[in-house]
């Protein structure tokens, strides 16, 4: 995907006054806010399960060279094949290849972010391989030609409607007498069309939440399905995963997936989490007769070994996303690329570049809401700030924001008077911040107003959801 | 393919010359040649019967139904819960040597067809390998005696669970897997709950791609 990350205050701007999408921001509260905090008080482990979870990551990560290999003897002993590939352009030449020597024509997928990042459908359609993505999401804005906004939800952005006129066009070539109004006849209806496409396809591809050492297995949580479809039914699965992936255990994975879901839904367990090891084995009724797991660097391994390393700990919840006073207020693809919201504005500057991506490590409050609730305990606000540092170094700040950062590079060094002043300035930051922020949105003020009764304080600025992030 | 460069830069990034040896190796391999168990929640360290009632009512929030019986009312109890939900009383049904023993002869207005599905049964019925309290959720196993196309393709998933199978947590069938199978199979499927979405507006709307219901039958004599 090309990325807009340049333009992020442009593309912010418009994101303020856009109504549609303000409406849709309103519902993150409910659906994922408040089911996180719900799952979190009943279960009285949940905090230090967090614990347990960053620390397992953080060992492997310690020793990633030696369990990659072990996952990669493991897989190989299953009858699958794992590719290396540094880069996208490999990876994507990598599952190119696989689709050739299957003769696809057709792949379907299930959700990947990886994919997103490296690419994929724009490149298999140019080389004749029609991709279908099977999370409904993702269909909808796979119908849409656009990219996802949320990591977890990817058509967050689109109400109803939206989606009734994309469908009438797409499964009724515009017959404006067949477009569905409700949510059941619509999610019926992808349903139809997509299990026709489940059954034709020649390939499936996957994303993988985890890859197990121990067994060789690769996991992918879902609520719909699609994914077990995506990758029962072809002869072929793909496997796209990360290098960071990778955990020891089955009791290992099992830590994680107990952070996971709840602090991505607020869900339990998700509905289907799937582990695979190999291709079908002899007897099996079902699977694919061929496994491959192709597993991406682009850039995993710098960020290794600097001092981002902690943003390998993520295990692409959305939490952070959800919290994000700025996320909540300009949704994802005001960001401009794959990866939206603080975990984006950590890992978007190393993927594509401070060049390009420079405004991003500046999109945050510094309210710290996405540290608390962070399930890997990623200290985003630190990484943030070692953007911003570099950005200083480079001189792409403005004259003002650089006299503020060298006064904070100052402070840094005589860690004493830092801990007096940081909370002053990183306070004063934010409410500039939230002003001009709020100033930029007055002039759409009439957008704004028009979907709503009265303006809600809650979510409506940056400077408000800064000041109810912190009394909490 | 860039293997060699991939490693080489990993361990780059964590100052070392080489790959991982002696002591440092040697803790990494029995770590994973004997797992051992994280934080386990309590929740799911109960008494069976608590077990039970945890694990029905977890999946029964998440939208499956469950009932209790002896092995021998299976058919029946099929056949009852598929007039309920106005279904033909027919099923594609798994080539399980345990479910093959029930007595369909009590039920003979139930047409079963063994094996796997192709999306043309609107019914299938499975046997779990295990169950997890702590979630309500249900651990199958793909193999010759279970197909993964019925956990997915069958808009009525009809699932038969051992009650000695329920455990408590995911560590406890973890280590039944490692004890009763030679192999890791091809597929582990944890299910909780029936299929859903929530990708428009956030409304959640059940039978996204697999099925809509998910009945568990929770089988007492039967190990
Ligand atoms: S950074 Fe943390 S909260 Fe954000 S997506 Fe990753 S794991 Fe989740």
């Amino acid at each position: 995907m090309k990325s807009t990350a340049h333009d992020f205050p442009a593309n912010a701007a418009a994101a303020i006054a856009d109504p549609a999408l303000q409406k849709a921001l309103g519902r993150l509260k409910g659906h994922f806010i408040d089911k996180r905090a719900a799952a979190r008080a009943k279960l009285p482990e949940f905090d230090a399960l967090r614990d347990q979870a960053k620390a397992i990551k953080d060992h492997t990560l310690a020793h990633l060279d030696a369990y990659l290999e072990r996952f990669e003897a493991r897989v190989v002993a299953a009858g699958g094949q794992v590719h290396w590939c540094a880069d996208g352009a490999e990876a994507r030449a990598t599952v190119l290849e696989i689709c050739r020597r299957a003769g696809a024509r057709t792949v379907t997928k299930g959700k990947t972010m990886i994919a997103e990042e490296i690419g994929l459908n724009p490149f298999l359609e140019a080389n004749g391989i029609e991709p279908v993505e099977t999370d409904l999401g993702e269909y909808i804005i796979q119908l849409a030609k656009e990219p996802p906004s949320h990591i977890i939800a990817p058509a967050v952005h689109k109400n109803k409607e939206q989606i009734s006129d994309l469908f009438v066009d797409h499964h009724h070539g515009g017959d404006r007498s067949r477009r569905l109004q409700g949510i059941p006849e619509l999610v019926t209806e992808a349903r139809e069309v997509l299990r026709r496409r489940f059954l034709a396809a020649d390939v499936g591809i996957t994303g993988a939440n985890l890859l197990i050492a121990e067994t060789g297995q690769t996991v992918i949580v879902t609520n719909e399905g699609n994914g077990d479809l995506t990758q029962t039914l072809p002869g072929v699965h793909v496997v796209l995963a990360s290098l960071e992936k990778v955990v020891p255990t089955l009791e290992d994975a099992t830590t994680i997936l107990r952070v996971l879901a709840r602090s991505a839904t607020g869900q339990e367990f998700s509905t289907y989490t799937t582990f695979s090891a190999g291709p079908r084995r002899a007897g099996d009724h079902d699977g694919p007769a061929a496994f491959h797991v192709v597993l991406l660097d682009n850039g995993r391994t710098t960020l290794l070994g600097n001092e981002m390393r902690d943003i390998l700990r993520c295990i692409r919840c959305g939490a952070c996303l959800n919290h994000c006073p700025v996320y909540g207020t300009i949704g994802g693809h005001a960001y401009g690329w794959v990866y939206p919201g603080p975990m984006g504005s950590v890992l978007s500057p190393a993927l594509i570049g401070l060049d390009e991506a420079h405004h991003l490590p500046n999109a945050s409050t510094f309210c710290g809401r996405c540290e608390e609730v962070c399930p890997m305990r990623i200290p985003l606000p630190r990484l943030l700030r070692h953007w911003r540092e570099r950005e200083f170094a480079a001189a792409k700040a403005p004259a003002a924001a650089r006299w503020g950062l060298g006064a904070w590079a100052f402070l840094a060094a005589r860690p004493r008077a830092y801990r007096l002043v940081a909370r002053l300035v990183a306070r004063t930051l934010a409410l500039l911040g939230g002003r001009r922020g709020r100033l930029a949105a007055l002039p759409f003020g009439a957008g704004w107003t028009a979907t709503r009764d009265m303006p809600a304080p809650e979510g409506a600025t940056f400077h408000a959801q800064w000041a109810a992030g912190r009394r909490r | 393919m860039s293997r060699a460069a991939i490693l080489a830069g990993v361990r780059q990034a964590l100052g070392r010359d080489g790959p991982l040896e002696g002591e440092a190796l040697a803790a990494l391999d029995r770590r994973l040649a004997q797992p051992r168990p994280n934080l386990v929640p309590t929740r799911g360290r109960v008494p069976l019967e608590d077990r039970v009632a945890l694990f029905a009512r977890l999946a029964g929030e998440v939208g499956a139904t469950t009932e209790r019986l002896a092995a021998t009312d299976v058919p029946m109890a099929i056949a009852r819960y598929l007039a309920q939900q106005n279904l033909p009383a027919a099923a594609a049904i798994a080539p399980d040597p345990a479910l093959d023993a029930l007595p369909w002869s009590t039920a003979p207005m139930l047409a079963l067809k063994r094996g796997p599905t192709q999306g043309d049964n609107l019914v299938g019925v499975s046997r779990a390998f295990a169950a997890v309290a702590e979630t309500g959720t249900l651990v199958m196993l793909s193999g010759p005696d279970s197909p993964t196309t019925l956990n997915f393709l069958s808009e009525t998933h009809v699932v038969v669970l051992p009650v000695a199978r329920l455990a408590g947590t995911y560590e406890e069938v973890w280590a039944r897997l490692r004890a009763e199978r030679d192999a890791i199979p091809r597929t582990v499927n944890l299910i909780t709950g029936p299929s859903r979405t929530a990708d428009i507006e956030q409304t959640i709307q059940r039978g996204a791609h697999g099925p809509r219901w998910l009945h568990i039958l929770l089988v007492d004599d039967e190990g």
